[in-house]
């Protein structure tokens, strides 16, 4: 830390300037502080999202004109009754849930032996070492990765190559595949939250349980446990969140089977209706909204 | 609690195991980029050169990373500004309304991002009546960058308190001169690492960026996606894959490196 720093440059001389005055001013008022720090960012997060949100809202209660394709701006419930009675909206949905929470389960069990090996066995050089070999695949691109499965289960592929020989086969392109594919996508944004948490455990704290006859088992399900449970709820939204809208990843490795995204898409698209479009975004936020409500008590949000 | 070796070595293999299914598709995209088959046929019936040959011709694909390196630094660079702001804000200030403000920065990436995309696709375009450029990609990415600039700073802010500010200000320095001196320079490895990862997820975004590009703007990911599924193409998107990967390892290296010197200090 470079705490030497006000002897290495010396103090400005004091200027009767605007700069001067605005900070003294600053100095005295901690609220105008605060307003200084906030109106720039504020402004922007509610003029560009909040606002966008809310209108999104708003759009998905008007209708297009089906002879010009412009949007009417008259109150309906059409897009909404359609998108709650039609049975292709309630398959779709209960569909991309299913695949959803599949796709967190299997980050959750594959994050927490991974994160507990980075956080508590590793050696410190091991540890860093294991950071960047889970870091460096966000950073390959998405499409690529999707790609790649695409690649490595189709009927030629890899997967069909090493398992063939003892019976098995690739399970092709489709829901599992979707669910494969997605599982690898999110895996490291699921290990780094709990690894966090995992690291903030002191280890005191387990030599303790361990002082006491606490053996690995108990110790891990009574005291590892419930600490790291936001952390680990933090990794389920992103998984289960990012899941809930994807629909690339379903065109590249689903075959023909559709989630809530690709219906968001084709009616913006080339079905030009944003206002059902927009009801049908409805269902996820609503869903995604129900979930952070759920785990808001448990502190998720602030290991996110 | 004491692990036993048997369990140490069995998490030990299960991470391995992990790491080797991860990477797995990440070696079979380099070995198709010298591949003769274009349809991805493992093993390979041959390999060549031509495809990484022709990916550094590739005008497309060169225009697309510009186009994407552009979008990305703006991006990074709006969100640092807003990042730092608000963390600010929250962390040294308590007002009502600090929750609500705190999960609005985190709301852009926690809901799925053809929310975002469908929602400022119909801001932009139904209610502004704005035509989309490059420019509502540049908006719509560092709206959602924003919370990792945030995370990393007010992580640090939390970690290193307020006394040498105070100490700052009791020696007379104004409010300006203490962020300056004071503020800033703590930070300054924190506004790195957020920045990275900000230029990063801008970098790769695709689904914001189909809903809110222009007709005229390819990304690289939008490039990608256009050419994944064209036969004479595949390959030379296995290319860029490779060099994305290769390239990326610098920033990593470099954030390792500067956690790794502040543990050192402490």
């Amino acid at each position: 830390m470079t705490t030497n720093a006000p002897t290495r440059h010396p103090l400005p001389a004091r200027r009767a300037g605007f700069a001067r005055k605005g900070s003294a001013f600053l100095a005295t008022h901690p609220r105008a502080r605060l307003a200084f720090l906030l109106t720039a960012p504020l402004f922007w997060l509610v003029v560009v999202y909040v606002v966008a949100l809310a209108l999104l809202l708003v759009t998905a209660f008007w209708s297009v004109d089906s002879f010009t394709g412009e949007i009417t701006t008259e109150w309906t419930m059409d897009n909404i009754i359609t998108v709650l009675t039609g049975s292709l909206y309630q398959t779709v949905t209960l569909r991309t849930l299913g695949v959803a929470l599949a796709v967190t389960i299997v980050d959750v069990l594959l994050a927490l032996p991974i994160a507990f090996y980075m956080a508590k066995v590793a050696s410190p050089r091991m540890q860093r070492i294991l950071v960047i070999l889970v870091l460096t695949p966000l950073w390959a691109s998405y499409l690529v990765k999707a790609y790649a499965w695409r690649s490595v289960l189709s009927q030629d592929g890899i997967l069909e190559w090493l398992v063939s020989p003892f019976g098995g086969h690739t399970p092709g392109y489709g829901l599992p595949a979707t669910i494969i594919t997605l599982s690898y996508l999110w895996l490291p944004y699921v290990i780094l939250p709990i690894y966090a948490g995992l690291e903030r455990v002191p280890d005191s704290l387990l030599e303790a349980s361990g002082d006491l006859g606490g053996r690995a088992w108990p110790t891990i399900r009574l005291v590892v446990f419930p600490l790291v449970l936001p952390a680990i709820i933090a990794g389920t939204i992103f998984s289960f969140s990012l899941s809930l809208g994807d629909y690339i990843t379903v065109n590249i490795v689903g075959g023909a089977s559709q989630m809530l995204g690709n219906l968001v898409y084709t009616n913006v698209g080339a079905a030009n209706n944003l206002p059902l479009a927009s009801a049908i975004a409805l269902i996820p936020i609503v869903i995604i909204f129900g979930y952070l409500f759920l785990v808001r008590r448990t502190g998720a949000l602030d290991n996110l | 609690m004491r692990l036993s070796r048997l369990s140490r070595a069995t998490l030990g293999i299960v991470t391995a195991v992990i790491l080797v299914a991860v990477y797995v598709p990440l070696v079979v995209v380099l070995v198709n980029s010298f591949s003769t088959s274009t349809s991805l046929t493992w093993p390979p019936p041959g390999f060549t050169f031509e495809w990484w040959v022709r990916a550094f011709q590739s005008a497309g694909a060169i225009e697309a990373v510009t186009t994407s390196v552009q979008v990305a630094i703006i991006a990074t660079v709006i969100s640092l500004v807003l990042g730092t702001l608000i963390s600010l804000a929250l962390q040294r200030f308590d007002f009502f309304g600090r929750d609500a403000i705190s999960l609005l920065v985190i709301l852009p990436i926690a809901l799925p991002g053809i929310i975002t995309g469908i929602a400022l696709n119909n801001f932009f375009r139904t209610i502004m009546g704005v035509p989309l450029s490059i420019w509502t990609v540049v908006i719509a990415h560092a709206t959602f960058c924003i919370v990792t600039v945030f995370n990393n700073v007010i992580a640090r802010l939390r970690r290193q308190g307020t006394n040498l500010e105070e100490a700052s200000a009791d020696l007379g320095a104004g409010v300006w001169t203490t962020f300056r001196l004071v503020t800033f320079p703590q930070l300054r490895s924190a506004l790195l690492a957020g920045g990275l990862l900000a230029f990063a997820l801008s970098f790769d975004e695709i689904i914001v960026t189909t809903f809110t590009a222009g007709s005229g703007v390819t990304t690289l990911p939008i490039f990608i996606l256009n050419n994944m599924f064209r036969p004479n193409q595949a390959p030379i998107v296995s290319v860029i894959a490779v060099v994305l990967v290769l390239v990326s390892i610098i920033p990593i290296y470099i954030a390792q490196r500067l956690s790794g010197s502040e543990q050192q200090h402490r």
